[in-house]
């Protein structure tokens, strides 16, 4: 317990809250709940309760601890794989710009991807509800044989369960996917310093106001299509133009938000981003208006961040744009070395504030 | 989209920033004591966190968060009779995402949908509505919260299911009003306000010429203020202008949208359908008289309090909770006691925690950093 005197300004007495509530925040979050709710699959800290004390706990081992996209391995011979899987959810199955089945691969070849991987083989899965459409099902495989072929990836073994109908929600699928990371190359948040730009490879919140207004619930029409696509190219694009890029990550659930979050607490500085610079197009900056959600936090399924040096942002930028996929890239921001682990916006009308980790899913079941 | 950038122009914020600069100089007259103006939406205290208006504002001129956040003023007791309504038999319960984190006293209507409550998230009323006419063997009921601003709606979902005989639909209504509040809040002995951003959409509906007691009775000005950050920091210029020119007043700021007289069909509406209850119960504030709507006799087959069993047992704040006093603007969010360690956005104990209009999820979420440390971050490199 503290047991001198506060100080007597408000300015001081202030500051000792503040730094109370950055202690307090520091500790990993605890699982208190007796059930496990949509909030535990949202992203934030939930899921970060959830992972900490029932997976990390039972399964704990070095390549799982670091939580990243994917896990890096090791070969005996030297190389290094990296390995990811992820299960799709979304409803609807179909989307304007895609469906669960291009979702199924992107995703996956994208976690790869992150992690500095040239993504090669994929597995799929599928747990299909009784009485789920054969020709619907033909469909979405035909998309995911699409998407494998546009991502230079093979889908190699699979898996096919049926469930009682009401045991599951149509189709869910899950994909997992392997490719090799070439010598040399570390992409790590340890790597981030003050002084580096923040890029982001096009426009946010796509995906996410797509799936809300295909789900037909908000009366609300606007022309916006998912941007689900495999990254893979571009990133090997980027790290061509600058090489000595030191992080990458695709804002997926949780958006651009959470992921500049986890940076920030990753590598113990400040994301400073500009308001001003976030590439966003009218229609989805429109929609998220009007529905009170903030596009910093809504998924993408077709772009990555990127934390560049500084003197190699313009030509990463350069490079970026001149692909079909970086068309809209920008630089949005900075790393600044305070205020430690906390991301800032500067708004385009002049302030500036938190953007925090994200409480409770306002879209669960996007991807 | 041209609409809303006019009124995000950071040029035109300088000038207006410039302007509460000049008025504000030397403080409340003179004495160096910042202005205290209380915005009572929380869409207003939502804008300026969002937009990062405070840290604008120089020291003499500061905002207090108000009580016009609909989520944060239920008290816990009528939250755990959603729970109930949702827990029964055959009911389909429908609500505001907002309102689905707000704990009551053992848990959220969340939580009771992770138990099986097949509790779903609407956008409006009519949703309520449709779900209903989708589903004749369930028994549908909304949980209706907010000001004057979102009754009208309530209402005439109300008429729509009375025309078309829907018999499954129902409304458990915590509509509440606005005037109430704001005479509780100047009556307290702790007030310590020069003025207020009265409020935009709630005034849309009831009009200007209710808040006249403000300026007649308590000598306090109001200036009626919008929702986009020049309409806030424009309505600070007014009521900072009024206290320059000796004049205090009831003004309308967001005369683009409010009218003196407000929208007389929305108020005809309203007296179709509800009915002043004797008192209701505000999270923080108490029992205020006359402060709330109950739907009235014609409606009774469409009142949820009148055809479910619920157990309407009030439920005494936690002790460790000031809501209260962060309602009334006696401390910032950042004074109570438990504020972003007991009670943070992820765990909240207090309503002004859970929903993002609330003051202490905006300042938790926005504004939890040293005007130094920002100003530090945001300087030009």
């Amino acid at each position: 317990m503290r047991t001198e005197e506060p100080p007597p300004t408000a300015d001081g007495r202030q500051e000792l809250v503040l730094e109370r509530i950055e202690t307090f925040r520091r500790r990993r979050p605890r699982l208190t709940d007796k059930v496990v709710t949509l909030a535990h699959g949202a992203g934030g800290k939930s899921s970060a309760a959830l992972v900490d004390a029932v997976f990390l706990e039972a399964f704990r081992n070095e390549a799982l601890e670091s939580l990243g996209d994917g896990a890096l391995l090791t070969l005996p011979s030297g190389e290094q794989l990296a390995f990811s899987t992820d299960s799709y959810v979304v409803r609807p199955r179909r989307f304007p710009g895609g469906s669960i089945g291009h979702l199924a691969v992107n995703g996956t070849v994208n976690d790869l991807a992150m992690c500095g991987a040239r993504p090669t083989w994929l597995s799929a899965a599928f747990v299909i509800e009784e009485g789920f459409s054969v020709e619907e099902l033909t469909a979405i495989v035909a998309d995911m044989a699409e998407a494998a072929v546009a991502a230079g990836v093979t889908i190699v073994t699979g898996d096919t369960k049926v469930v009682d109908t009401g045991a599951a929600d149509g189709l869910y699928i899950n994909t997992a996917g392997v490719g090799v990371v070439p010598a040399g190359r570390r992409l790590a948040a340890d790597r981030v310093i003050p002084g580096d730009a923040v890029l982001v490879s096009g426009t946010l919140a796509d995906h996410g106001v797509a799936v809300m207004l295909a789900r037909g619930d908000l009366d609300l029409e606007a022309d916006v299509e998912s941007d689900s696509a495999a990254l893979g190219e571009l990133v090997e694009i980027l790290l061509a133009a600058a090489p000595d890029t030191r992080w990458l990550r695709d804002p997926t659930r949780g958006g651009v938000g959470t992921v500049c979050n986890e940076l920030a607490a990753a590598a113990e500085v400040a994301v400073v981003l500009s308001e001003s610079a976030l590439p966003i197009r009218r229609p989805v900056g429109g929609a998220c208006d009007m529905l009170g959600i903030d596009p910093l936090y809504v998924a993408n399924e077709g772009k990555f961040l990127a934390v560049v040096p500084a003197e190699q942002a313009q030509a990463a930028l350069a490079a970026m744009k001149a692909h079909p996929l970086g068309s809209d890239a920008a630089i949005i921001g900075r790393i600044a070395a305070e205020p430690e682990r906390i991301v800032l916006l500067e708004t385009s009308f002049g302030g500036s504030r938190i953007v925090d980790m994200l409480v409770g899913d306002p879209l669960p079941r996007i991807c | 989209m041209k609409y809303v950038d006019e009124y995000r122009d950071p040029a035109a914020a300088r000038v207006a920033v410039r302007r509460i600069t000049e008025l504000a100089a030397g403080g409340r007259d003179g004495t160096g004591a910042p202005y205290a103006f209380m915005e009572v939406c929380g869409g207003h205290t939502h804008t300026i966190y969002r937009h990062g208006i405070e840290q604008l504002l120089p020291e003499t001129v500061e905002l207090i968060h108000g009580p016009g956040c609909p989520v944060c003023v239920i008290p816990m007791g009528r939250v755990d009779d959603a729970i109930s309504l949702a827990e029964q038999p055959g009911v389909i319960f429908t609500s505001f995402g907002d309102m689905m984190r707000v704990p009551g006293s053992t848990s959220s209507l969340l939580e009771a949908k992770a138990r099986g409550a097949d509790v779903r998230m609407v956008y409006s009323p009519l949703d309520a509505l449709k779900i209903a006419v989708k589903n004749p063997d369930r028994r549908v009921i909304f949980f209706a919260v907010g000001f004057e601003t979102t009754a009208p709606s309530t209402a005439v979902t109300l008429l729509r299911a009375r025309e078309a005989g829907i018999m499954n639909f129902s409304v458990f209504s915590n509509h509440v009003t606005i005037v109430p509040p704001l005479k509780a809040i100047l009556d307290s002995p702790d007030l310590r306000l020069d003025g207020f951003l009265g409020p935009g959409h709630v005034s849309t509906v009831v009009g200007n010429r209710p808040y006249d007691f403000v300026s007649q009775k308590y000598g306090k000005p109001l200036v009626t203020a919008g929702f986009e950050p020049l309409d806030i920091l424009q309505s600070v210029v007014m009521l900072l202008q009024q206290f320059a020119d000796g004049r205090c007043e009831v003004e309308n700021q967001y005369n683009r949208v409010v009218r003196d007289e407000g929208n007389p069909i929305a108020m005809a509406i309203l007296a179709k359908v509800f009915t002043l209850r004797p008192h209701f119960e505000w999270r923080g504030l108490g029992f205020i008289a006359q402060s709330a709507l109950a739907l009235n006799e014609d409606f009774a087959a469409w009142d949820a309090e009148r055809l479910f069993d619920m157990p309407g047992v009030r439920v005494a704040d936690p002790k460790a909770c000031q809501c209260g006093e962060v309602l009334k603007g006696v401390i910032k969010p950042w004074e109570c006691k438990v504020f972003g360690t007991a009670c943070t956005p992820e765990t909240p104990i207090g309503t002004c925690m859970v929903s993002s209009e609330g003051a202490c999820a905006a300042y938790y979420t926005f504004g939890r950093l040293h005007k130094t440390a920002a100003s530090l971050a945001v300087a030009p490199a």
